[in-house]
């Protein structure tokens, strides 16, 4: 007997990449639809295309690490609560996970972060904020600060993100997008770009000082900060250069703060 | 070592900073500096132009340092970058 499964889709539009999700269960899509509104598209074309199934993967090992290769001209995403392939040429992939949110906001990341590497761009483990129509950047470890600093922003700046940041290279520098990917702050940043300004290396401290920081040790705190996960040596060396090319276009500041809203008087 | 020759691995990733070297190797992602020394003798290991040549027109022509001391120091950085794959060393010049 032949059957047809009716699918349902999201469209979730993060740096200007559209991914389009497809699923057949209608509770899952809603879901997502609430997870990432805000940033769900409608009407355009998706650039990537990922069919999901919702069953838990086979012989999974729920603490195994992210594995990202690629074989011929498919990439493999693998942790242990989800499989996924996708052929960018193509378009399209497929996800098999359980129905919870977590597996396919994995997924995005690691689909941005493959897009991204190849035009010039990252994902930064870093909060983002616009003010005055510029955009800031606050990179640094769990613990250094970042939801802290998106906490202490004033009223006239808005958040992009607490823990994911996007950066597309644009012309002679970069942009900053806001992403759905929350961190202890709990709420997805808004969906708006900027010009980056600066980029702020975090540390806490008893008073609030800032310090200008060299290419070379701004290079290697960017790249600690970048968020990428496949092992293709064509791939990470591209990750390299960006980051050596972002710290000689974009100022970089090493912001030690107290948590006191004055510390927004530095960023400039 | 003195009469090794030296080339740049070609599977890695460099940017020069100000007279300073920052390398990557893809292969594992360690990263290196090398100060203004380290990166004379990394700019001039073309594979064709023995250690001690290096260190003679490029060392200490340019920096404060007799040849002994700098070839020292040469000798530990080549070591300890071509244990990681991102020099090369042979007894004959590398093509």
């Amino acid at each position: 007997m032949l059957t047809a499964t009716e699918y349902r889709t999201a469209a979730i539009a993060i740096g200007g990449v559209t991914v389009q999700v497809n699923a057949s269960d209608p509770d899952f899509v809603r879901m997502l639809e609430e997870r990432y509104a805000g940033f769900i598209g409608s009407g355009q074309e998706p650039d990537y295309e990922f069919d999901i199934e919702l069953a838990a993967p086979a012989d999974a090992d729920p603490d195994a690490d992210v594995g990202v290769f690629r074989e011929g001209r498919t990439w493999h995403l693998e942790r242990g609560d989800f499989r996924a392939q996708w052929d960018p040429a193509l378009r399209r992939g497929r996800i098999r996970q359980s129905a919870n949110p977590y597996s396919i906001d994995a997924v995005l990341r690691i689909v941005h972060s493959l897009v991204l590497a190849g035009q010039g761009g990252m994902l930064v483990h870093a909060a983002s904020a616009v003010r005055n129509g510029r955009a800031f950047l606050f990179a640094g470890v769990s613990g250094a600060g970042k939801t802290t600093i998106s906490r202490l922003a004033p009223p006239d700046a808005t958040l992009l993100t607490d823990e994911i940041s996007y950066l597309r290279r644009e012309g002679a520098g970069y942009t900053a997008y806001g992403t759905p990917f929350a961190g202890e702050l709990g709420k997805p940043g808004e969906n708006i770009r900027a010009p980056l300004a600066a980029l702020y290396l975090l540390a806490q401290g008893r008073r609030n000082t800032i310090e200008p920081v060299g290419a070379t040790e701004a290079a290697r705190a960017l790249l600690e900060s970048i968020l990428f996960f496949a092992h293709d040596s064509e791939l990470v060396g591209r990750v390299f250069e960006s980051a050596c090319e972002l710290v000689s276009r974009v100022p970089v500041f090493r912001l030690t703060f107290c948590p006191d809203a004055r510390v927004w008087e530095l960023i400039q | 070592m003195k009469n090794a020759y030296i080339a740049r691995s070609t599977d890695i990733a460099s940017r020069m900073f100000a007279g300073e070297t920052m390398i990557m190797s893809p292969r594992d992602s360690t990263l290196f500096n090398l100060n203004e020394t380290a990166s004379a003798i990394w700019e001039a290991a073309d594979g064709r132009t023995s250690l001690e040549q290096i260190i003679e027109q490029h060392v200490c022509a340019a920096f404060d340092v007799t040849p002994e001391e700098a070839m020292k120091d040469a000798e530990s950085l080549v070591q300890e970058l071509a244990e990681h794959g991102i020099l090369k060393v042979s007894e004959e010049p590398i093509s």
